[in-house]
């Protein structure tokens, strides 16, 4: 019965988001200012339905005032939106229950899990796969959309009401993508004995943490979009906005954030392939949302301060979460060949493809139409914050595009008969430079004034970092001839830009310093360990390929290695070859690693278990491969100086964005009285 | 100016819905066709990979008449899928000869005894050599074969119902 209840919420959510949407554009257009005669000309920021009148019809005792109208139906929707965040989360739920009994008379479950698996496999396999990860989706859509009607206070009725119902807009076309073509629930006849098992590589804890997270970035920024058209629907785009959206974007940013870097690490040790980013079309899909929600974030300040970058900020809105559905597409599609792929259907495509094209294309058209009457902000100088800023908005779109148009060339070139793979060499060479020109404006912007700055100023403020950069080009190019030029400059500019990162707390009242400039500090500072950690990697990783047998020595880097001994072991639904290697640095203590080649029998499938030792300075991956028939093994070695700094690097990002959100928030309900009624 | 400006986003959005939308019409195009097609089968000779079937070698396969080979192993799910296809296949008088990939005989034997039985020898590749040697890039491909032993067709992944004809006309013009 758990999958009907499922089923039957699914589809009750599916109903209170057409009836959100019916009744928001039944607001909407009753309260039309055009209705009422005023042409195109919305109060900007005002109460928005106090300047329409409500025409006469079928109300035996006359209409009520228009606004409390508004007000009753604002609350409506309200409702609706939370109750239908409510029955999709108890789907989910319901799903989880189905997965944790292994109730093998479900489609999914038996094509995906097994009785055998340990509960947390179990569990996280809800989402392990096509359907789930889509009723997750929906998920946190419904939920993003009940949380906005719960605590958005700060956007005009109109436009709230605009904005929730692009929400249910959204929600209902993946209602109907779940329910007609990827129903999670569908019964299986005759009940198989056994289920079909996880796929191992996903049999791991990261499956656990990193596809929710990513997925509330990745759909949460969906806000982001809905704020956008219902702004462009009322015509209300200004710093009143901007200051309601700047939270909901800070926060899917923030899962974002810490979602590509734990699937980050996640491949990196999983994998066993030694690398922590592979362009893989999925991972692009990932790192395009977050490009666009960065530039979003940034211009979202500009709008929220000095009230420029209207359209432009609206523009990024759209964007943000357009990739995710784009991402989502290429994902699901099975359109691009990628570690990642779900099942391949080409109907299913067709099916996201069609919604891309709706939801899309019609907030491109609505952007078209009505972004020329929302009226210029205000300008400044290009030496200033915000010019700094522009800048920045327009490098990171410039990699977005490259991500964008590398991740799509083979698909184009295809279209037009060549088969061609673009890869790592690709992605590397044409985004590395502009992510360093990211980096150093990322430096300068901080340090620069709002509105008009001067140049000798600016100077004079980063000439330390400058200088400690200058330094430092000066001892790698002693101390490590040879680098090569990305790796070099990257190494060289993590210390000028981490130094110019917290630059702006120089001769700062740390104390009084606001939450939201320590948040920029810490998110920028950790870009600049994380870029660090990238360029020591890829210029200092050391490397050893070897095929051994038992008893033989290697070395790698600093460490030098013994191979003990190979033996077999079993786990709860696996069993492998693990080899024992007596691992020592230089005279230092030796301990011992177990990396393990594991086989799972359902499905047959092998992965290998790489074995890590974490040092302050650096990781140590050892992955043992396939025997060669004549009693040797192939063992793979690498030494990655300071490659951790990536993921802290991630981390701290997201750290910063959780201190400018809390700093926002707090700020925000101090000054919303003012703001609200203003 | 201003104004072309606006609706750069949206063409651009339309480019793309284009360049995906062909890309989805022909999805079979993402896989790696082999190199062999129109080539001789490279030279080889297999263990055999049950009791119940003598194995496999190139020689068999340039013995005048054309015959499909079909790179399966019992633990791969597809292949299950595409078995009924094989068995119609053989019924309407296709000789079909196996290559099981990485397997074990008695998992094969008992893939033939749950499955179906469509081939005349089938012959092991325990470390994929010969499929490589083949081109084939996973489990299950299907080459037909000329009876001189050219490779005329591949057919990558599953048969499903309705690949069967189109199997069916390359073995037929591979007479």
């Amino acid at each position: 019965m758990i999958a009907e209840a499922g089923l039957a919420a699914l589809w009750l959510a599916a109903a209170l988001s057409l009836l959100q949407l019916g009744m928001g554009v039944a607001a909407l257009i009753n309260s039309s200012p055009a209705f009422a005669g005023e042409g195109d000309q919305a109060k900007p920021g005002g109460g928005a339905f106090s300047d329409s009148e409500e025409p006469l019809h079928h109300a035996t005792r006359g209409p009520p005032p228009p606004e409390i109208r508004g007000r009753n139906f604002a609350s409506a929707i309200r409702t609706i939106a939370i109750v239908q965040g409510l029955l999709v989360g108890l789907s989910f739920l319901a799903l989880i229950q189905l997965f944790l009994r292994t109730d093998l008379s479900v489609k999914l479950v038996a094509a995906n899990s097994h009785s055998l698996k340990p509960w947390l496999y179990k569990f996280a396999g809800a989402w392990g796969n096509h359907e789930g990860s889509m009723l997750l989706w929906v998920t946190v859509l419904a939920l993003a959309g009940a949380a906005v009607a719960l605590f958005e206070r700060r956007l005009p009725e109109r436009t709230s009401i605009a904005t929730l119902a692009a929400q249910a807009a959204i929600g209902l076309g993946f209602y109907a993508f779940l329910l007609f073509s990827s129903n999670p629930f569908e019964r299986l006849f005759p009940v198989p004995v056994e289920g079909n098992g996880l796929n191992p590589l996903l049999q791991d804890p990261g499956l656990a943490f990193h596809p929710p997270t990513l997925y509330f970035g990745y759909v949460g920024i969906s806000i982001a979009f809905s704020f956008a058209v219902g702004a462009l629907v009322t015509r209300d785009v200004g710093p009143a906005f901007a200051r309601a959206m700047r939270p909901w974007v800070l926060g899917a940013w923030i899962f974002l954030t810490l979602g590509i870097t734990a699937g980050s690490y996640w491949a990196y040790y999983e994998l066993g392939w030694g690398g922590w980013w592979f362009w893989d079309p999925v991972e692009n899909a990932s790192l395009m949302p977050w490009l666009a929600a960065t530039a979003l974030l940034h211009s979202v300040t500009v709008l929220a301060t000095r009230d420029g970058l209207r359209a432009w900020t609206v523009m990024l809105a759209v964007v943000a979460f357009s990739m995710s559905m784009v991402g989502t597409f290429l994902v699901r599609s099975g359109i691009l060949t990628s570690v990642h792929s779900f099942a391949v259907d080409p109907k299913r495509g067709s099916f996201i493809l069609i919604l891309l094209a709706l939801y899309i294309g019609g907030a491109l058209t609505l952007f078209g139409l009505r972004v020329g009457t929302v009226k210029e902000g205000s300008t400044f100088e290009p030496v200033s914050r915000e010019g700094a800023l522009v800048v920045n908005n327009l490098l990171l779109c410039v990699v977005l595009a490259l991500v964008f148009m590398g991740t799509l060339y083979p698909l184009a070139t295809e279209a037009l008969g060549v088969k061609v793979s673009i890869g790592a060499p690709y992605f590397n060479l044409v985004t590395g430079p502009f992510a360093l020109l990211l980096v150093i404006v990322m430096a300068l912007g901080p340090l620069m004034r709002w509105r008009r700055d001067r140049l000798r100023e600016v100077a004079r403020r980063i000439a330390l970092p400058i200088l400690l950069t200058a330094m430092a080009l000066l001892l790698a190019l002693l101390l490590a001839p040879g680098m090569g030029i990305l790796p070099l400059l990257g190494l060289v500019l993590a210390l000028g830009v981490g130094a110019a990162s917290v630059a702006p707390l120089w001769k700062r009242k740390l104390l009084r310093t606001p939450l939201f400039t320590w948040g920029m500090v810490l998110s920028h500072l950790g870009i600049a360990v994380a870029l660090a950690g990238m360029a020591s990697e890829s210029a200092f990783t050391k490397e050893t390929l070897v095929a051994a047998r038992v008893g033989d020595r290697v070395s790698v880097g600093p460490w030098s290695l013994r191979f003990d001994s190979i033996e077999p072991v079993a786990g709860p639904n696996w069993t492998a070859v693990e080899a024992r290697l007596t691992v020592r640095r230089g005279t230092g203590a030796p301990f011992v690693l177990r990396p393990q080649a594991r086989m799972f029998s359902t499905p047959p499938t092998e992965t290998s278990e790489a074995a890590i030792a974490t040092r302050l300075d650096g990781q140590l991956y050892t992955v043992i491969g396939k025997p060669d028939g004549a009693g040797r093994w192939q063992l793979r070695l690498w030494w990655k100086p300071f490659v951790t700094l990536i993921w802290l690097g991630g981390g701290l990002v997201a750290l910063g964005g959780l201190l400018a959100l809390v700093g926002r928030v707090r700020r925000g309900r101090r000054s919303v009285p003012q703001e609200a009624y203003a | 100016m201003k104004r072309l400006f606006l609706w750069l986003p949206l063409a651009v959005f339309v480019a793309f819905l284009v360049t995906v939308a062909i890309g989805l019409r022909k999805p079979a195009d993402t896989e790696i066709r082999s190199k062999m097609i129109g080539k001789a089968m490279p030279d080889f000779a297999l263990e055999p990979a049950v009791a119940s079937h003598p194995p496999l070698a190139a020689a068999h396969l340039r013995a005048g008449k054309p015959r499909l080979v079909n790179v399966f192993a019992s633990w791969c799910v597809p292949c299950k899928a595409e078995a009924p296809q094989l068995m119609a296949l053989k019924r309407r008088g296709v000789p079909i000869d196996g290559v099981a990939i990485r397997d074990r005989s008695e998992d094969v034997a008992r893939f033939l005894a749950e499955w179906g039985d469509p081939f005349e020898r089938i012959g092991a590749d325990p470390a994929s050599r010969v499929q490589f040697a083949l081109g084939s890039s996973g489990v299950p491909e299907t080459f037909v074969v000329d009876g001189k032993g050219v490779i005329r067709h591949q057919h990558i992944g599953d048969i499903r119902p309705e690949n069967v004809a189109a199997i069916m006309a390359a073995y037929e013009a591979a007479k």
